[in-house]
């Protein structure tokens, strides 16, 4: 082989690489969670709408449902609110709340304000519990079996899309209510 | 109506680069004397036009003409007006002109020397200059145009980054930029010589002035970076290893390698091959350089917004560029042949060494940088590499080049002779290894392994270094200006070693709580915190600390770093105080309130950290100092060179 | 700071790239370990680890709340007698490999560590080789070499 045409055979693949790079740029900043398949992170913790009960992760064993991390001081929280009020309603699998780093007071007067779409909600002020999830950022969702294992996560909003096309065809239909 | 003259300007500068390109590389190979004669007009006229359009998006920033999009994202009418100028590259449309400009610039530069070279040579590398220009015209007109219009127009802008609000973003990036652009020289050199299939000595010649010289800007550039980093950024690093960082390392540490092997190009007529990768490769990399910076494949703390159809775009450019260089690299190279020889331990030998060690530090530099995005695309799973990757990867490479450095300039051309040397060596290298020692444990009585090998290399490089010249001067001989710049920019490294190894070692660095009053000592230093008042800005408001410093009851500063708040982006940014005394670095950041008027306050006393930049700068002036040697003034060209050039015609 | 807490959703994405050169404010972590074993190991380790929500950062370097607190689970597992391994192990169990500044050595990330000594050692044999072949070339090369300039 001619050993000039190194530097090219070089080159192709870094293109391909780099083009790659590219179709991948938009979800750079997502970052797979090492938890998918894994147990769900126990906790006990209070619960927000009376701090003198205590949520614990092994009472949400033995049926799907979704674990979704947010605060009022998260604006994406706010937008991803609509599609977790819908998601209630649809009544296929229950929402748990993990309230991080907020204020209890400020945390229930937006519940009363905008609709309250959880079965119930966890209070994590330390922000130890969310550590364990390996939550950077909020909203962030978790689709949990009734084995506890961690099956899918969202990163960022919960978008209707997200709900149907993503979370829905990961639970099967014999979970559903009325089956 | 001025943006719309601009936008007009720089349409037709995309025409002028076009005509450059065309005729500077069809004129030659089809032997048109006219199209020849048509290439340095083309030159003039676009760089007036890329002239005008700046001069038209700097009236808009000036004017604070908020119809303008570019305009309303990047200035506001309560920003100085020194701000407003330079905010004119504070993002990725503005920048990207800036580097048009400067290529512009270079081009109109290559033009005016090339008066020198046989014309038709000198058409080609106008010709790939254009061809460059085009792409980035191209690219700017379709995916980043600064002049578009908003409507309705916007009632004041959205701010400089009040992290551009500072005088270094009027240096940094027109000299980084400035190296960058410069390898176009050498790449368009390059491409002309396989065009043209012939690359001689006299090539070697020609290309080594515009080499060093945009390499000497690309030094100066990326210390400029490093001190506004460290300065500005607030924690007292001064190099991080961030892949904008690296993008702009890999092509400095190619076209450290470049400059070197054009040596032995020009003095043996070896390397030819070589050296024209290494030329297609340093401007290769700045290139790649703008497309991981611009397209947001990659996660830095100081990238342009990313948009992964400009990433398209410039990937596609570099595709066109790099492979059809490429490509004809392949299909020149194989007729580039020397028949010179040389001993094992003449010089050549060793600049052959120095430019394997560069190359393959430019490699893992490469290899740490692209390392997400290979591990991505091959479905390896995400990883980060940092500093524990680059440190120790680098110094693999880096120890033995500064221990070969003080044999290769002691080497003769072709037949060694270091044993004539072996005493001068030895003398140096002891009296290097003694420095070291007393830096290491009679100055600062403490420090890690690497940093006595490291500053003991370093003082080696500069003595070796200095016993010619010295040696020349004492007997009244006369040093010419390539010797000269090499000695000091050799001298220059040396420096930044012995810096570099020092510094890491010798930091002292704390984090403390302190209330008002309260003090703390460190390094011999006394640090008292005096409380924090309210300060405000012409476009910001904040918080200033002040801290008094003292040495054994002596005042030695009062150090006043300060939060600001700037208005309208509400950014919160720290801005340290810094203070030299008795050669170190006294850096204050202030942190959090903790209450009860408790503020955390960072300080670092970092010996020698100042020289890091020092020997940047040596080495720059070095730099020119080579390029600027009468030899390469003087060569002159046939005045008719036979026409067109005879393809493959290369002297054995 | 909480009204600076960079959020994960696609819609603030692009606003987050608009701020090119995003980082101003600093972490002044004041944490003081009581052996100055400890605080080495701290500073370490906060070091070689990367703050999730940022553009590149380390722990050490990051202002956000949730740097903050990862270096006090840092601080609380060395006083508590962890070691290094079993914090690194901690951080990557919750957050995947892409935490480690200073990725691990197996099969996945070989080619990485390994890429410089495969390159010296490659580099070294084309050296060794085109060395041979300069020096084999010296007796018939007898164009003089002009010596009044040395480079």
């Amino acid at each position: 082989m001619n050993r000039f045409l190194l530097p090219m055979a070089v080159f192709v693949p870094l293109v391909a690489i780099l083009a790659i790079g590219i179709y991948h740029a938009p979800e750079k900043d997502i970052i797979a969670s090492p938890l998918l398949g894994k147990p769900a992170p126990d906790f006990s913790l209070p619960d927000l709408a009376d701090a003198a009960r205590t949520v614990h992760a092994a009472d949400l064993r033995g049926r799907w449902y979704l674990f979704n991390v947010w605060g009022t001081w998260c604006g994406g929280c706010r937008a991803e609110h609509e599609t977790l009020l819908e998601i209630r309603r649809a009544n296929v699998l229950p929402l748990v709340g993990l309230d991080w780093k907020d204020d209890d007071a400020q945390a229930r007067a937006w519940l009363t304000q905008l609709g309250n779409p959880y079965a119930v909600v966890a209070v994590d002020h330390a922000g130890r519990t969310a550590i364990d999830y390996g939550v950077y950022g909020a909203p962030e969702t978790f689709l949990i079996n009734p084995q506890g294992l961690v099956v899918y996560k969202v990163v960022g909003e919960v978008t209707h899309d997200v709900w149907t096309r993503e979370i829905l065809p990961r639970v099967p239909r014999a979970a559903f209510p009325g089956t | 109506m001025l943006p719309e003259l601009g936008h007009f300007a720089l349409i037709l500068a995309l025409l002028l680069a076009a005509l450059q390109a065309f005729f500077g590389i069809a004129g030659p190979a089809l032997g048109r004397e006219r199209w020849i004669a048509a290439v340095t007009p083309a030159v003039a006229g676009q760089f007036v036009m890329v002239a005008t359009a700046v001069g038209c998006l700097a009236a808009a920033f000036i004017g604070d003409d908020f119809s303008v999009r570019y305009v309303a994202s990047n200035s506001n009418s309560a920003l100085p007006l020194f701000y407003r100028v330079t905010a004119l590259w504070g993002a990725h449309e503005g920048s990207l002109l800036l580097w048009i400009l400067l290529l512009a610039g270079w081009t109109v530069a290559v033009a005016v020397g090339a008066a020198r070279l046989p014309r038709a040579f000198a058409a080609r590398v106008l010709g790939v200059l254009g061809v460059v220009s085009f792409g980035f015209l191209l690219f700017t007109l379709a995916t980043s145009n600064p002049f578009l219009r908003l409507d309705p127009p916007a009632g004041d802008g959205a701010d400089l980054n009040p992290i551009l609000q500072d005088p270094a973003l009027a240096v940094h990036p027109p000299i980084l930029y400035t190296g960058y652009v410069g390898f176009a020289v050498a790449f368009a050199f390059a491409c002309a010589a396989m065009l043209e299939g012939r690359l001689d000595q006299e090539w070697a010649r020609w290309t080594r002035p515009w080499t060093t010289t945009a390499w000497a800007f690309l030094t100066c550039g990326i210390a400029l970076g490093s001190f506004w980093a460290y300065y500005e950024l607030g924690w007292g690093g001064f190099w991080f290893w961030d892949p904008v960082e690296n993008a702009s390392f890999m092509p400095w540490l190619v076209g450290t390698a470049l400059i070197h092997s054009l040596a032995v190009t020009d003095k043996r007529g070896l390397f030819k091959s070589w050296t024209l990768l290494l030329a297609i490769l340093a401007f290769s990399l700045s290139m790649l350089g703008t497309f991981l910076v611009r397209s947001g494949v990659l996660v830095s703390v100081h990238s342009f917004a990313a948009d992964p159809a400009r990433g398209i775009f410039i990937l596609a450019f570099l595709v066109l560029m790099i492979g059809g260089a490429l490509a004809l690299y392949a299909w020149r190279a194989p007729l580039l042949k020397s028949t010179a020889g040389f001993e094992f331990g003449a010089r050549e030998s060793f600049l052959l060494f120095n430019n394997l060690l560069l190359v393959i530090a430019a490699a893992t530099v490469f290899a740490g940088t692209l390392a997400p995005l290979i591990s991505d695309a091959l479905k390896l799973g995400t990883l980060s590499v940092g500093v524990p990757y680059f440190n120790p990867t680098f110094m693999l490479t880096m120890l033995p080049l500064m221990a070969l450095l003080p044999l290769g300039i002691h080497a003769g051309w072709k037949r060694g002779r270091l044993s004539d040397s072996t005493r001068v060596l030895l003398l140096t290298l002891a009296g290097a290894v003694i420095f070291a020692l007393t830096l290491c444990f009679g100055i600062f009585a403490h420090g890690a392994v690497l940093t006595p090998v490291g500053a003991a290399l370093g003082a080696w490089v500069i003595l070796a270094s200095l016993v010619d010249p010295l040696d020349r001067w004492r007997r009244g001989l006369s040093l010419s200006r390539a010797v000269l710049g090499m000695t000091v920019a050799h001298i220059g490294i040396g420096l930044a070693v012995i810096a570099l190894t020092s510094v890491e070692s010798f930091t002292f660095e704390r984090d403390v709580a302190l209330g008002s009053g309260a003090s703390t000592s460190a390094a011999g230093y006394e640090f008292r915190f005096d409380g924090v008042a309210p300060i405000e800005g012409p476009n910001y408001d904040g918080v200033g600390a002040t801290i008094t410093v003292t040495r054994g009851g002596a005042p030695v500063a009062v150090l006043k770093p300060q939060k600001r708040q700037y208005w309208v982006q509400h950014q919160l940014t720290t801005v340290t105080a810094i203070h030299m005394s008795r050669g170190n670095n006294l850096l204050v950041a202030l942190g959090d309130d903790l209450g009860a008027g408790r503020w955390s306050i960072r300080i670092q006393i970092r010996p020698l950290v100042t020289l890091i930049w020092l020997a940047a700068l040596i080495m720059a002036i070095g730099g020119a100092v080579a390029a600027s040697d009468r030899r390469y003034r003087t060569a002159r060209a046939p005045a008719a060179a036979p026409l067109p050039a005879a393809a493959g015609e290369q002297p054995t | 700071m909480r009204r600076t807490r960079l959020l994960r959703l696609p819609g603030v994405l692009a606003v987050l790239a608009a701020l090119a050169l995003a980082r101003g404010a600093l972490a002044v972590d004041p944490t003081e370990m009581p052996t100055p074993e400890l605080e080495q190991r701290y500073l370490a380790l906060t070091h070689e680890l990367r703050c999730m929500q940022c553009q590149n950062e380390t722990l050490a370097d990051s202002p956000v709340e949730l740097a903050a607190d990862l270096r006090h689970e840092i601080r609380d597992m060395l006083l508590a007698g962890k070691s290094d391994a079993e914090v690194r192990a901690f951080m990557v169990a919750r957050y995947g490999d892409f935490i480690l500044f200073r990725p691990r050595f197996t099969a996945r990330t070989a080619w990485l560590w390994l890429a410089p000594g495969v390159l010296l050692l490659v580099g070294a044999l084309v050296l060794g080789r085109v060395l041979r072949q300069r020096a084999a070339l010296l007796p018939q090369d007898l164009t003089p070499v002009d010596e009044d300039t040395p480079n």
